[in-house]
């Protein structure tokens, strides 16, 4: 499928940036179409949160052309920022307010906000909507923040590692929130170092390393494309645990059916993981 | 080439951005619903001026030689412009270099909030602090300590354009000096110091005709010693001229200082106001 460039949401070509001495993204390219979700992958000090931050327009860099929703993030007007929202890695918001009263407040700054009770709602603090910011657990204050980040009913969502600190429950809960986005139309961005996170939310991905993207594509079809081969594993008779990689792995199957007369011992196959295809790919394999 | 099914809501044409004022006022009473909300800050805030009041003018108390005034009286415009610099300049320059490093001012960058909403809502803030701080300590200085409130109309509108003007000028230099600390943990320390040193010679707590010509000449640099000259002029009797560096209130000279240092504050602000912290480029 060609993507025409007017239908890319976010389109960055050949992104540079540098710290001094230090090159945090080395040539990047993206293209994120319109109403997908797309998972920016990767270890950290990869180059995602750089990334992102160009992206939000809070951010110079030094080589690249960059498009957001049609225009350079670098020289971004308010009608633009009205329609990219934004959920920061370290969050810091007004603890003397209510949850409400801030929710309120940051709809003001929009043309066409949501609205703000409903926004509360998606995000489950309901229960919480007259309560002092102060007074919310880490989980609650990071659910404020993707409140404030859509309730401008953004176009884009841009998202940096928004569920680092939650608990598997409020995980959970928050993929359910992203899906819920993501079905209204919103294009989503997000980083991520957690793999089932990206597997579970992103249309596609890229994997980057060092700064720079060294895969990209549907979850399945990394996993296809990367993830060769199959482990078998069995017990012997004595109890001994055995284990053998095979590119055949039906052929290994049918020679132990024949070895031991029937049922297998705790036979396993298992395809590579994602996480195994990451691992490789990001040059980490030997940490397992 | 493919269409995607989704239809993108960018076509959809837009409302009409909130303006400037508007929002201004919104950030306004939402800066003073979050400080009210700090008990203890506010008490601090309004009470320093008024304790620091009451020590020296009740430690000091005799008359002041050939002006016909007690060093009391001299006490109370002196801690009314410390007042409205404590309101202006030394809230602000705290708030916001702690608010630059919680990264709150960062999080507004990425809004379509036009920035001028920001330095409004301020502006708000201080006007209302500085007001009822001022009304606090000339309720202190009237009751206790023998001061007037002027009898003619043209005091009370040279009262009103000190204070108005004083209070710009501090509250653009508290913005402008809210970028040099480093982060918001030494913000206190490097908007306090230079702060004290003023109210040294600007004749805060010291008479001006005991501190030495050179040091009241650098005072007279910054706003704070005209702002004490000013509130002079307001409120002590004419007979106490006598006791200043020209021997009289030099209220052209105080407007044209005051106006200088708005408009110098104004063009700091802009120069040098940063969202994001050093660090985070």
């Amino acid at each position: 499928m060609t993507t025409h460039a007017k239908d890319l949401a976010v389109d960055v070509r050949g992104l540079r940036k540098r710290y001094g001495d230090v090159t945090a993204v080395d040539g990047i390219d993206l293209g994120i179409r319109q109403g997908e979700v797309f998972g920016l992958l990767g270890p950290n000090g990869a180059g995602k949160s750089t990334t992102v931050e160009i992206l939000q327009g809070n951010r110079s860099r030094d080589a690249g052309e960059v498009s957001v929703l049609g225009a350079d993030p670098a020289h971004g007007t308010r009608a633009w920022r009205s329609r990219v929202g934004i959920v920061w890695q370290d969050e810091s918001a007004p603890a003397e307010l209510t949850v409400d009263e801030t929710v309120r407040h940051f709809a003001r700054y929009y043309p066409r906000p949501r609205d703000p009770e409903e926004v509360i709602g998606l995000v489950g603090l309901e229960a919480k909507a007259g309560s002092r910011i102060k007074a919310l657990s880490g989980g609650q204050r990071r659910r404020l923040d993707v409140a404030l980040g859509v309730i401008g009913g953004p176009d884009l969502l841009l998202l940096d590692e928004p569920t680092t600190g939650f608990d598997p429950a409020a995980r959970r809960q928050f993929w359910d929130l992203i899906r819920k986005l993501s079905d209204e139309g919103t294009t989503i961005l997000l980083t991520t170092h957690y793999l089932e996170e990206a597997e579970a939310l992103a249309d596609r991905l890229a994997v980057v390393t060092l700064g720079q993207v060294v895969a990209e594509g549907e979850p399945a079809a990394l996993r296809e494309r990367y993830g060769t081969g199959a482990t078998v594993e069995w017990s012997e008779p004595d109890g001994t645990p055995r284990a053998e990689r095979t590119d055949t792995p039906t052929r290994t199957i049918a020679e132990l059916t024949l070895r031991f007369d029937g049922e297998i011992p705790a036979l396993r196959v298992s395809r590579p993981t994602l996480e195994d295809v990451y691992l490789r790919l990001t040059g980490q394999e030997d940490a397992r | 080439m493919t269409t995607t099914a989704v239809r993108p809501r960018t076509e959809t044409p837009g409302g009409r951005l909130p303006g400037t004022w508007g929002l201004g006022l919104r950030r306004g009473a939402l800066e003073l619903k979050q400080f009210f909300r700090q008990r203890d800050q506010v008490v601090f805030t309004f009470a320093f001026p008024v304790v620091f009041l009451f020590l020296f003018a009740s430690i000091f108390r005799d008359d002041v030689q050939d002006a016909g005034i007690t060093a009391s009286q001299l006490y109370v415009p002196a801690m009314m412009a410390a007042g409205i610099m404590s309101t202006s300049f030394q809230s602000l320059g705290i708030s916001i270099a702690i608010e630059r490093d919680e990264k709150v001012l960062r999080r507004l960058r990425g809004t379509p909030m036009p920035p001028a909403a920001y330095f409004l809502g301020k502006i708000w803030l201080v006007l209302v602090t500085g007001v009822l701080e001022t009304a606090i300590l000339l309720a202190v200085g009237t009751t206790l300590y023998d001061v007037d409130l002027p009898s003619d109309t043209g005091r009370w509108f040279d009262f009103g354009w000190i204070f108005l003007l004083g209070l710009t000028a501090c509250a653009l230099l508290g913005i402008a000096i809210s970028s040099v600390p480093k982060s918001g943990r030494s913000a206190s320390s490097v908007v306090v110091l230079p702060f004290l040193v003023l109210q040294f010679i600007s004749g805060v707590y010291i008479a001006i005709d005991t501190i030495p010509d050179w040091m009241l000449n650098i005072g007279a640099l910054f706003p704070l010693k005209w702002m004490c000259q000013g509130l002079r002029g307001v409120f002590l009797p004419e007979s106490a001229q006598v006791l200043e560096q020209t021997g009289s209130w030099e209220f052209g000279r105080i407007a044209l200082v005051l106006g200088a240092w708005c408009v110098g504050g104004l063009l700091l602000c802009l120069l040098t106001f940063r969202w994001k912290n050093r660090r985070d480029g």
